[in-house]
């Protein structure tokens, strides 16, 4: 055996297959294979230590205990080990910049994560006495204040757990509302072509139909159109704005007031305000309702999929409507409103979620905007659409931009820079991945073809913007160069190539199930799941 | 055996009383590997335009429409199983459901092959 | 400003090549009237990190955390103790800063352990499948209702009176808009309710909860039997997950959907949330299922992955037809959660559950022997219901004064209903000691 003068193996042992270096494990150096938690059971093997039941004594009552649950055991390394590998799977904003649009993808400050974590707030129980947990509802009476007073709105709903159940109360308390009016027969709701899919989905949820309105050539909803559409039947617009094409309805004032006059509500997603906060007060353009998304705008982190937080500011004609529980200044400090009774001549439509929301997002939000206070955040707004600008303007001669600029806080694209190439926008984002940056969003919004939306949000630098611009550039020419195949083939350098979602798809397997005989083939080969 | 065509890219053949409905081979194209398909139940009955059968592809969700008034008198059961039966014989195998037309005179007002073929060539 | 890599040279440079000489070109398509000038009025400008952290530490200052007394605090939520390497591990980036896996090449790490929740869900609930994960067990209720309803397409729910009644509001609001006809029973503290009879052919759904809000442990079997003759679902709902260590699961007594609140495991009280909604049925209602779902496949080279599935229920696919609007699941708890329940593993898991029953037997015993006090329940998990000579809101006060959090009275959910008084529900889990308990036992006597 030759050995290096570290007096370690230098003899390479590893094969190659078609070329491709092939490692005995299958790991590649970091990048680690690794099998389910199920299939690493180590039976006797415990990560917890616990002390034993004081007494063997129950009081059951006569039910019964179960036999066993089918759970693995580890130990404490071996589970840590685990999910640090799993980790180290994905792409994140911390790793990588992350241009998914829509979903503003920026920098998460640790230091929130830090105060979430404080015991007086991870460690106090909502049901708590209000006496012992004052400095939590005064947390939320001042991010309530901010957002309050960011979007220019005199009412907030504190409570909805992500942006689409802030969505769902928004729609509720429209519809609280008109029941009220006696205008019941109101629900018809206008949803623009370009909406999120959320949108349609909340109005039909709350037995709402939906009208789709037409969106005009520059990408805009124009004041005619809704106004086409209004009558007496009309319950509310639903209006993204900035809209998913990345632009700022020009109309909007129009729209509203032609709503406003038609007997409508103005329900604005607010899934991109990250584009205008501190800049313009969505009160000013006539909402009714908004959502804030504060896993987006106020940056607390997005997980891997949640959880979010959706507290939605509210028009003097709706606040009445606000769900419970909601905290108010009492006469011994900060108190509670839980029961519809003690609101006070509101009338709450209901509860939306088991407790008070999302507490732990909350403080992350406080934090992040006490960080930036008015002046920061005013220029968080203008630097993400400085960046989304210099973005369209660095790519336009090269890909396709849907729309003449400027744009606000990202930039839309679409397929005709690919025509002719065979080069599709899955194709081009999965050969983006092999160079290190996580894909914008495609297909969506769906009113451009093959559409390619690009968020790069305020916190990247110009230095990062440059390489990717530069990246972007690199890959549109090789794909005009006809270069199909190497897009068809991406990508190759990650723990997984393409996935056969067909298959996931047509034969679910959602679930391990202990096989019968223990599985003898190596990790990381596709095994039955039965 | 006639058959009709809608714009909404469904065949329908009959047979005697009794009309096979389908979609075309551009339809399933466009939708590429079907996964799942839901069809109605014997009994049901139908109305011109409105929802029947459900066919999805892994990104996509559509209707399919009823091409004509009528009572259901069979779906396709072994789509349940073999979704992709859509895709390999979409105006064979791959039929979604029999149905008992109300007015012939619907029937004979839909698209013949000639204009369903013109029509696609328009899209 | 410390989160703002741009410098003004930047910006200027930047300017220069998109060919406009101000950021207020760019908000051009902004209503004049609606453009502000500067900074919005009453609001404080930037501050460092420390001036931020005095802030926060002050607030957190004010509140009084359940560590730090003796704590007996249950109805939904409960105290348990979270291995520090729970969240140690989920502060890793790459979990926390990455987002919905729907590029599954670049988030396997993501995919894979919903998959391995998606599993631990349904073993434990004893069902043949799980989602991604919900908001939270009260809104995966809701969505449990409008399941069942799709799937019988009935209108007629029953909410038992042990369902937790924050539950009951929020099926009432999310379910009663779709116009539902819901049929809630009276809070069912004394364990006697018998849901059969009302269960007819028009009936969707019977929701019901063990341990119930007071406490008390059913066996559904019958319920779920009968139910099912008539055509009627059977959503069994579990508050306390822990239980699930040591009790029968709903799968065994013939639930057809299964709904927890899932912070007991993994994630700590955070003053009601973020929490975790575990949500699971049977095989044959996947499709009707809400909220996210994690499927295995393989990839171009054969080798297993992951991939989210059934996608076409959602909302970014199906629109107004969808499912659902959720478009998110409660990830980085459900992390939280699988993370904890691999380190406890199936002897951890069985050992917390029979520490918890232990804790609260000795309890239930030692405040037997207080004199006027009384435990309602037969039988209990870690939280029972008792009886009180005095109204329970103000002993629970007094024993506050005195720095004992003694539990939740009844009045807190139903102030307007009479009988329910005297009632306080009290909880003991593995974080009691017997000191704790025994200062409680010090504090009542004190009091009463």
């Amino acid at each position: 055996m030759a050995m290096n003068n570290q007096g370690r193996d230098s003899t390479p042992h590893a094969v190659t297959v078609d070329g491709e270096f092939v490692t005995f494990t299958g790991n590649k150096a970091l990048q680690q294979e690794e099998a389910l938690i199920f299939e690493l059971d180590n039976p006797g093997a415990v990560g917890v230590d616990l002390e034993a039941p004081v007494t063997t004594k129950t009081r059951l009552g006569g039910v019964k205990t179960r036999a066993s649950v089918g759970l693995p055991s580890l130990a404490e390394p071996d589970v840590v080990r685990h999910y640090t590998r799993l980790s180290q799977k994905n792409f994140a904003i911390d790793t990588t910049m992350y241009p998914l649009g829509s979903c503003t993808m920026k920098h998460n400050p640790r230091l929130n994560e830090k105060m979430a974590r404080l015991p007086g707030f991870s460690d106090i129980h909502p049901l708590q006495p209000v006496e012992t947990v004052q400095g939590a509802l005064e947390l939320i009476d001042q991010l309530a204040h901010w957002l309050k007073t960011l979007t220019g709105m005199p009412a907030i709903a504190m409570s909805p757990g992500a942006g689409a159940h802030g969505e769902l109360c928004g729609l509720m308390s429209i519809h609280a509302a008109l029941d009220a009016r006696g205008e019941s027969h109101r629900r018809r709701v206008l949803v623009p072509e370009s909406a999120h899919g959320t949108n349609p989905a909340t109005a039909a949820f709350c037995g709402f139909t939906v009208d789709t309105i037409p969106a005009e050539e520059n990408g805009r909803v124009s004041v005619e159109a809704v106004k086409a559409k209004l009558g007496d039947d009309v319950a509310c617009i639903m209006l993204t704005n900035p809209n998913t094409c990345g632009l700022f309805e020009p109309q909007i004032r129009e729209i509203a007031d032609a709503v406003h006059a038609a007997g409508g509500y103005f329900y604005c997603d607010g899934a991109n305000y990250n584009a205008i906060v501190g800049r313009v007060r969505p009160a000013d353009l006539g909402v009714d309702a908004m959502h804030i998304n504060l896993h987006k705008t106020f940056s607390t982190p997005h997980g891997g999929g949640g959880p979010g937080s959706g507290p939605v500011v509210l028009s003097d004609a709706l606040a009445p409507y606000a769900p419970l529980p909601f905290v108010v200044h009492g006469k011994n400090g900060f108190d509670l409103v839980e029961q519809a009774a003690d609101a006070k001549g509101a009338k709450p439509f209901g509860r939306l979620k088991g407790f008070h929301g999302q507490m732990g997002m909350f403080v992350r939000a406080l934090a992040y905007i006490l960080s930036h206070g008015a002046d920061g955040l005013r220029q968080v707004a203008s630097d993400a659409v400085l960046n989304a600008n210099y973005v369209l303007a660095s790519l336009k001669d090269v890909m396709s931009a849907s729309f003449d600029g400027p744009c606000m806080h990202e930039a839309l694209f679409d397929d005709r820079f690919l025509k002719g190439t065979g080069v599709t926008p899955l194709d081009f984002a999965k050969a983006m991945i092999d160079e290190g940056y996580h894909p914008m969003t495609m297909y969506f919004p769906l009113v451009v073809h093959g559409a390619l939306l690009i968020e790069p949000t305020e916190t990247e630098s110009k230095q990062t913007l440059d390489r990717f611009i530069a990246t972007m550039r690199h890959l549109a020419e090789k794909a005009k160069a006809g270069d199909l195949a190497h897009f068809q083939a991406s990508p190759r350098l990650t723990p997984r190539k393409r996935l056969d979602e067909t298959q996931a798809a047509r034969k679910p397997v959602l679930r391990w199930v202990k096989p019968a005989v223990p599985a003898s083939a190596p990790v990381g080969v596709a095994q039955a799941a039965e | 055996m006639t058959i009709r065509f809608t714009n909404d890219h469904e065949w329908i053949k009959l047979d005697g009383d009794i009309a096979t409905v389908g979609i075309t081979d551009y339809a399933q194209q466009a939708l590429g590997d079907v996964v799942f398909v839901e069809v109605p139940e014997a009994g049901r009955h139908l109305t011109k335009g409105k929802d029947a059968a459900v066919v999805e592809s892994v990104k996509a969700a559509s209707e399919v429409y009823a091409p004509v008034d009528g009572t259901v008198v069979e779906g396709n059961v072994a789509l349940a199983d073999e979704p992709s039966l859509v895709n390999t014989d979409p105006e064979g195998a791959g039929w979604f459901f029999k149905m008992k037309i109300k007015d012939m005179a619907h029937f004979e007002a839909l698209l013949d092959e000639a204009a369903y073929k013109s029509f696609i060539a328009g899209l | 400003m410390r989160y703002l890599p741009l410098t003004e040279t930047d910006r200027s440079a930047m300017l220069a090549t998109i060919g406009v000489d101000s950021v207020d070109a760019l908000f051009r398509d902004v209503p004049e009237q609606a453009r502000l000038k500067g900074p919005i009025a009453g609001l404080s400008n930037h501050m460092g990190e420390l001036a931020v952290e005095r802030h926060l530490s002050r607030l957190a200052a004010k509140n009084v955390t359940a560590s730090s007394v003796p704590f007996f605090i249950g109805g939904g939520a409960y105290k348990h103790h979270v291995p520090a390497s729970v969240d140690q591990t989920l502060l890793r980036g790459e979990f926390l800063t990455s987002y919905t896996p729907y590029q599954p090449e670049v988030t396997q790490g993501t995919l894979q352990y919903l998959f391995e929740f998606q599993t631990q869900v349904a073993l434990l609930t004893g069902m043949d499948v799980a989602n991604a994960s919900m908001y939270d067990g009260a809104t995966g209720t809701a969505e449990a209702v409008l399941m069942a309803a799709r799937i019988n397409k009935r209108n007629k729910v029953i909410l038992s009176g042990g369902l937790h009644p924050h539950y009951r509001e929020v099926v009432e609001t999310t379910c009663g808009v779709m116009g539902m006809d819901i049929r809630a029973q009276a809070p069912d503290w004394k364990n006697a309710e018998d849901l059969t009879a009302l269960i007819d052919g028009e009936t969707a759904c019977i929701v019901v909860q063990t341990p119930s809000l007071f406490g008390h442990l059913r066996d559904f079997t019958a319920l779920c039997d009968a139910a099912h003759a008539k055509g009627t679902l059977v959503i069994v709902v579990v508050t306390e997950v822990v239980s699930l260590g040591l009790l029968t699961p709903p799968g065994e007594m013939g639930a057809d959907i299964v709904v927890c609140e899932g912070q007991s495991i993994g994630n700590g009280l955070n003053f009601g949330g973020p929490y975790v909604g575990l949500f699971a049925t049977r095989d044959k209602y996947v499709r009707q299922m809400p909220g996210r779902l994690c499927g295995q496949t393989v990839d171009a080279d054969g080798k297993r992955g992951f991939v989210l599935t059934l996608s076409t229920r959602e909302q970014h696919i199906r629109r107004e037809k969808a499912t659902s609007n959720i478009c998110t699941n409660s990830g980085l708890c459900a992390l939280a959660f699988t993370i904890h329940l691999s380190l406890l593993g199936e002897q951890g898991l069985t050992k917390l559950a029979r520490v918890n029953h232990a804790n609260a037997v000795t309890l239930a015993d030692k405040l037997e022997a207080v004199k006027g006090v009384k435990i309602v329940n037969d039988g209990f998990f870690n939280e029972f219901t008792v009886k009180l000579p005095k109204k329970a809101a103000k002993v629970l006060s007094k024993l506050a004064e005195r720095g004992i959090l003694a539990g939740v009275p009844v009045s807190r959910f139903y102030p307007e209903m009479d009988g329910l008084e005297d009632l306080l529900l009290v909880a003991s889990t593995e974080v009691n000691s017997l000191e704790d308990m025994d200062a409680l036992v010090r504090g009542l006597e004190e009091v009463l």
